[in-house]
C-alpha cells in the first residue's frame, strides 16, 4: 500500500483477534486472584508476541556474538541481524536511509541526544524550544536541561479543553528566536494526534527543525518521515511488541552528520589517539559501546508482526475500540472522560467524581483488569485539566470490545464501592 | 489475601467522604506537605502544639485516593491530645502494620487497625502512610517537602 503520513485507513474486512490473542502468551495467563488478565495497559508498556520472545532467545541461542569486529562467521551474522533490523525499521518508518536511523535506549535517549547533540551547540541565551501542554516528562525536562545550560527558554504552546494543540498559538509563538520544535505526535496521557503534518510546516516555513516524540505514535499509525519531512523522531521499542531498552531515532541525514557524537566510546570511533580522534560515520557515530543487539532483533520481529497484521487493519481496530469504550464509559453517571480530540488512537482517559483513579485502578486490578492510573508523566497537562490524575485505559491490536465490556462492569463495582 | 471488602472498609469510606479536620490552619506552629512523586497526590498537615509538646490541634488538606485522604483523616482523629513522643511512637507502630513488618495484632492500633488490610496492596502502602510521613515532618520540623514513596 501506498504510505500517508499519520493517516489511518479503512476498516479490514476481517480481522482474525482470537488468532492474534493467540500470539501473545501472556493474554492467557490468569492474575494470582484466579481473573483472566484484561490488560488496558499498552500506552505504558505493550505485550510480546511469540514471534519477538523467539526471536531474541532465538538470538541468544544461536546467533549471538558481538558486532561490527569478529572475524569468524558468527560475528558476521550478528552484525547481518543487527543491521538487517536497522533497514526493517528504515522501511517500517519510510525513512531515505539505514544510516539515519539511529538504535538507542528508547524514545527518552532519542530526545535527550537531540538536545545535546543537535540543540546544546546552536542555542543562544534568549533563544526558545517550543513544546506543547499535551507533552510527556521526557519530552520537557530534556529541553529543560538544555535550557539552563545555554541560556534558551522552553515556550509552551497551550490546548484546548478537548485537548488538542493550538494551531494559531503555535504560529503565533513560532518567531525568530525559535530554534526548535519538540511535539508529541499523540498524546500517552489523552490519545490526541496532533496534527504534526501542518505543525512542521508552519515550523519549517519559520526555519525551525521540528522533533516528533513518536512514542504512542509508531505502534498505531502509519509514520512515514521522508513524507511527514521530520527533521528528528523518537520512538520506543517497547511499546509497539519489541523488547524493554530499546528505541529508535530518526534523524534526518544532513543534521545527523552535522552533529557530534553523544556519546563516546567504542564503535563510533573512526581512530582513535591521544592526539586525535576521529568519529565513524553514520549511525555507528551515535552508537557508542556494543548495543542491545537482541533488542535490535526482536524489535525488528516486532515490525514484521505488525506488518503482517497490517497497520491500516490494527489501526482501524484500535479506533472501533476506542469509540467503543468512549460510547460505554460516556453512559456511565458521574464519569467524564478526559480528552475528546477529534482525532484520537488508542487511550481512554477518565475521572470518577467519587472514587479516585488509584481506588479505581485497585478495584479494577482486583478483577484483572490493568490500567492506568495517575499523571501519566505528564503532570503539566493534569495541571491544565485542573487534575492530580486519571484512569487510564489504553488499547493495543490484541485488545477486544469483550474487554471494554470487562472494564464497564469493573467501573460499575468502583461505583458500588463508592457510590 | 485481603479482598476488596476489607480494603475498602465501611469506616474508611466514610472518612473518604466526609474527612475529619479536613482544613487549612490559620496559625499553625507547625506544617509539613507530603507528595508521592509516582502519583501526583499531595496533602498537607498542620499542628498546634500545647504545653508540654501536646498536639493541641491538628488538621490536613490536598488530593489523594480514599486510602491516603481517609488515613490522613483517621490519623487527625487519633493524635489530637497526643504529646508529640506518643505521636511519633504511634506513627512506627502504624507504619509497621501497613508495610507489613509487624502483626496487627501486637500494635494495638485501635480504630487504626483498619488499615492493617492495605499491607496485602504493596502499591497502596505509600498512600496510606503518606498524611503519616507529612506529620512526622512536622513534628520534626523539617522543612522541605516529605517525599514517600515507600
Amino acid at each position: 500500500m501506498t504510505a500517508t503520513a499519520g493517516q489511518r485507513a479503512r476498516p479490514a474486512a476481517t480481522y482474525d483477534v482470537d488468532a492474534i490473542r493467540a500470539d501473545f502468551p501472556i493474554l492467557s495467563t490468569r492474575t494470582s486472584r484466579g481473573r483472566p488478565l484484561v490488560y488496558l495497559d499498552s500506552a505504558a508498556t505493550s505485550q510480546k508476541p511469540r514471534q519477538v520472545i523467539d526471536a531474541v532467545a532465538g538470538f541468544y541461542a544461536t546467533g549471538n556474538a558481538n558486532i561490527h569486529r569478529g572475524v569468524y562467521e558468527l560475528s558476521v551474522r550478528a552484525t547481518d541481524a543487527y543491521d538487517l533490523a536497522r533497514e526493517k525499521l528504515r522501511r517500517y518508518l519510510g525513512a531515505r536511509h539505514a544510516h539515519e536511523i539511529i538504535f538507542t535506549r528508547g524514545t527518552t535517549e532519542g530526545i535527550n541526544l537531540v538536545a545535546q547533540s543537535y540543540a546544546r551547540p546552536r542555542l543562544q541565551p534568549g533563544d526558545e524550544i517550543l513544546l506543547s501542554a499535551l507533552e510527556h516528562h521526557s519530552n520537557i525536562v530534556p529541553w529543560q536541561l538544555v535550557a539552563e545550560q545555554t541560556g534558551a527558554r522552553v515556550r509552551v504552546v497551550p490546548v484546548n479543553d478537548a485537548g488538542e494543540i493550538s494551531l494559531d498559538e503555535l504560529e503565533r509563538m513560532l518567531g525568530d528566536r525559535t530554534r526548535m520544535v519538540a511535539l508529541s505526535h499523540v498524546s500517552n496521557a489523552l490519545g490526541t494526534v496532533n496534527p504534526v503534518a501542518r505543525v512542521i510546516e508552519l515550523a519549517h516555513a519559520a526555519g525551525v527543525p521540528v522533533l516528533l516524540d513518536g512514542a504512542q505514535a509508531a505502534p498505531h499509525l502509519e509514520v512515514d518521515v521522508a513524507a511527514l519531512g521530520v527533521d528528528f523522531f523518537a520512538c520506543s521499542s517497547h511499546k509497539m511488541l519489541g523488547p524493554t531498552g530499546m528505541g529508535v531515532l530518526y534523524g534526518r541525514e544532513a543534521l545527523l552528520e552535522a552533529m557530534p557524537p553523544y556519546q563516546g566510546g567504542g564503535d563510533m570511533i573512526g581512530s582513535v589517539s591521544f592526539e586525535k580522534t576521529t568519529w565513524a560515520p553514520l549511525p555507528a557515530k551515535f552508537e557508542a559501546g556494543t548495543p542491545h543487539i537482541a533488542g535490535a532483533v526482536g524489535l525488528g520481529a516486532a515490525v514484521d508482526y505488525i506488518e503482517s497484521v497490517g497497520r491500516p487493519a490494527i489501526a482501524a481496530h484500535e479506533h472501533a475500540l476506542v469509540e467503543y469504550a468512549t460510547e460505554r464509559l460516556s453512559a456511565i453517571p458521574r464519569l467524564r472522560i478526559i480528552g475528546t480530540a477529534a482525532d484520537k488512537v488508542s487511550v481512554v482517559s477518565f475521572v470518577m467524581d467519587d472514587a479516585h483513579p488509584h481506588d479505581i485502578g485497585t478495584i479494577l486490578d482486583d478483577e484483572g483488569i490493568c490500567i492506568r492510573a495517575g499523571h501519566h508523566c505528564a503532570q503539566p497537562l493534569m495541571r491544565r485539566f485542573g487534575l492530580a490524575a486519571t484512569a487510564r485505559a489504553s488499547f493495543a491490536l490484541y485488545n477486544t470490545a469483550a474487554e471494554v465490556d470487562a472494564l464497564v462492569r469493573g467501573i460499575e463495582r468502583v461505583r458500588a464501592v463508592f457510590g | 489475601m485481603a479482598t476488596m471488602n476489607e480494603l475498602y472498609q465501611s469506616v474508611i469510606l466514610d472518612h473518604n467522604r466526609s474527612p475529619r479536620n479536613y482544613r487549612v490552619m490559620e496559625n499553625a506552629d507547625r506544617h509539613a506537605e507530603g507528595y508521592n512523586p509516582l502519583c501526583g497526590d499531595q496533602l498537607g498537615v498542620w499542628l498546634k502544639l500545647g504545653d508540654g509538646d501536646v498536639i493541641d490541634d491538628v488538621s490536613f488538606q490536598g488530593s489523594g485516593c480514599a486510602i491516603s485522604k481517609a488515613s490522613a483523616s483517621m490519623m487527625t482523629a487519633a493524635v489530637k491530645g497526643k504529646r508529640r513522643d506518643e505521636a511519633l511512637e504511634l506513627f512506627d507502630r502504624f507504619h509497621g502494620v501497613v508495610t507489613g513488618q509487624r502483626p496487627a495484632a501486637e500494635a494495638n492500633l485501635g480504630k487504626l487497625a483498619v488499615f492493617s488490610g492495605v499491607a496485602e496492596f504493596p502499591v497502596r502502602v505509600k498512600c496510606a502512610s503518606l498524611g503519616w510521613h507529612a506529620l512526622k515532618a512536622a513534628l520534626e520540623r523539617q522543612d522541605e517537602p516529605v517525599v514517600s514513596t515507600e
